[in-house]
């Protein structure tokens, strides 16, 4: 089948410019993971259910495998690898680890995207209002009991003013 | 999954966005959320040549209040109805339900003109539009005009509108103050879609009668449809458990119930009566209150 003619896009994602050459149809997800490399985004279901998908889009939560790459053109990205300089965890990402809110971490990127959604418009959620706001991102492995004992903690980190910190290497 | 190829245009304006159709006629399909366009489009049951992105119309969004009349632009999101507050104070019932649409990030792109024209028979709002009586605003070749909600949902996928027509906005009377109201849903864990939904209205009298009964259902059917049979068999009564749980017994009368993966025909059937008695009680409690 004869592709599509090229469409120029110019984004910025995590803070950098990059502009790239896309098909209409190439999907925001493989702009993100196959364009620039930026992996930690996954693709889980294809169809917009399962949430691994879940970058940022001009700050707001959305499922980029149901976002076409040229709807992103002038907008803001923010995926899993944005959120703390490379090398350092966000408050959010070191109370995923302290409180074990993942397991094999395939949706948990997606997760924290949903999350920090959830902590910018209400800083201390209730065990209800954590559960509701993560309705779109699935988890096989962890029953989501931890997953909501590390929103609530990273609620408190950030609230309290904690940055990014360089991943410390178990004593 | 990919969709097939396509060409990709920008709508800068309502006129422009007319234009674009007409040039590409049956190649040409409006995207804006794009939250059941290209679900479909990567399954490749719809192949559109032309994707026409009219998400850019800044016109086709927002909240607008003209005495008792509440205009939504279609281009409007789940999450802005969702936290609208002159929404919440007057039309309470739509937030209630775009609330519950999807999921968080679904809510952040799906637009309730987008949903209404995908008219899909699990969709929450239709349920909702019924008992509303609102007005589907759209504007096409021949010019603008104004579709009745009773009028507007034919079938399977299929609504009232032109192949060239756009859905510029919703329009709907504010509920008067006193009416109570609710939307019950089962939805699936998975979509968020509605196995089945029950969107109800009440007025009642000053003697606790009901005087006015709305009843909306989505997912039990291919369409979503007023429950008549439920309605009438209320109207003028008192309201209490037996009343309406014989009365939510006529939910599905007259209507082919869908049977599937995620519910069986029996069971959605079921649901389907539960949800409106727990909707209709609900709502009456509301009104009281």
């Amino acid at each position: 089948m004869t592709p599509s003619p090229r469409f120029p896009i110019s984004t910025t994602i995590n803070g950098a410019p990059r502009s790239a050459e896309v098909e209409p149809r190439t999907l925001l997800v493989h702009l993100i993971r196959d364009e620039f490399g930026l992996t930690g985004t996954q693709t889980g279901c294809e169809t917009g259910q399962c949430g691994a998908c879940t970058v940022h889009l001009n700050g707001t939560a959305v499922k980029s495998c149901m976002v076409l790459a040229v709807q992103a053109d002038g907008q803001e990205i923010t995926t899993i690898e944005g959120i703390a300089p490379r090398g350092q965890l966000h408050p959010i990402q070191q109370a995923f680890w302290e409180e074990h809110g993942l397991q094999c971490g395939y949706c948990t990127p997606g997760v924290i995207m949903s999350s920090l959604n959830l902590l910018a418009e209400h800083p201390d959620p209730t065990d209800t209002e954590i559960r509701d706001a993560l309705e779109g991102n699935i988890c096989r492995c962890t029953g989501y009991h931890n997953i909501v004992k590390s929103v609530h903690e990273a609620a408190t980190r950030i609230a309290r003013g904690d940055q990014p910190q360089p991943i410390r290497t178990p004593e | 999954m990919h969709p097939y190829p396509f060409e990709y245009h920008r709508a800068t304006s309502l006129a422009d966005a007319m234009t674009l159709l007409t040039e590409h006629g049956d190649d040409g399909k409006l995207l804006a959320g794009g939250h059941s366009l290209l679900p479909v489009m990567k399954l490749r049951l719809a192949q559109p040549a032309h994707l026409i992105d009219i998400t850019g119309i800044q016109d086709l969004k927002g909240v607008r209040v003209d005495g008792d009349t509440i205009e939504i632009g279609a281009l409007t999101t789940h999450h802005a109805i969702a936290t609208d507050t002159t929404l919440a104070d007057r039309l309470g019932l739509l937030p209630e339900i775009a609330h519950v649409v999807g999921d968080q990030q679904v809510r952040s792109r799906g637009t309730i003109g987008g949903a209404l024209a995908h008219a899909d028979p699990a969709a929450d709002y239709p349920a909702g539009m019924l008992v509303l009586d609102a007005e589907v605003l759209a504007s096409g070749p021949s010019g603008e005009r104004v579709i009745p909600i009773a009028d507007f949902f034919l079938g399977f996928l299929t609504t009232a509108l032109e192949p060239q027509e756009i859905i510029t906005a919703i329009r709907i009377p504010a509920l008067p103050p006193g009416t109570g109201f609710r939307y019950e849903k089962m939805a699936n864990p998975a979509s968020g879609y509605a196995i089945v939904g029950v969107a109800a209205v009440i007025e009642t009298a000053d003697d606790g009668t009901v005087s006015d009964l709305r009843v909306g259902i989505t997912g039990a059917g291919d369409v979503a449809y007023r429950a008549t049979g439920v309605e009438d068999a209320l109207r003028g009564s008192m309201l209490d458990e037996v009343t309406v749980k014989t009365a939510a017994s006529h939910a599905i009368d007259g209507i082919e119930v869908l049977g599937d993966v995620h519910a069986p025909i029996e069971y959605r059937g079921t649901i389907t009566k539960n949800l409106t008695r727990r909707a209709i009680l609900t709502a009456f409690e509301r009104a009281r209150a």
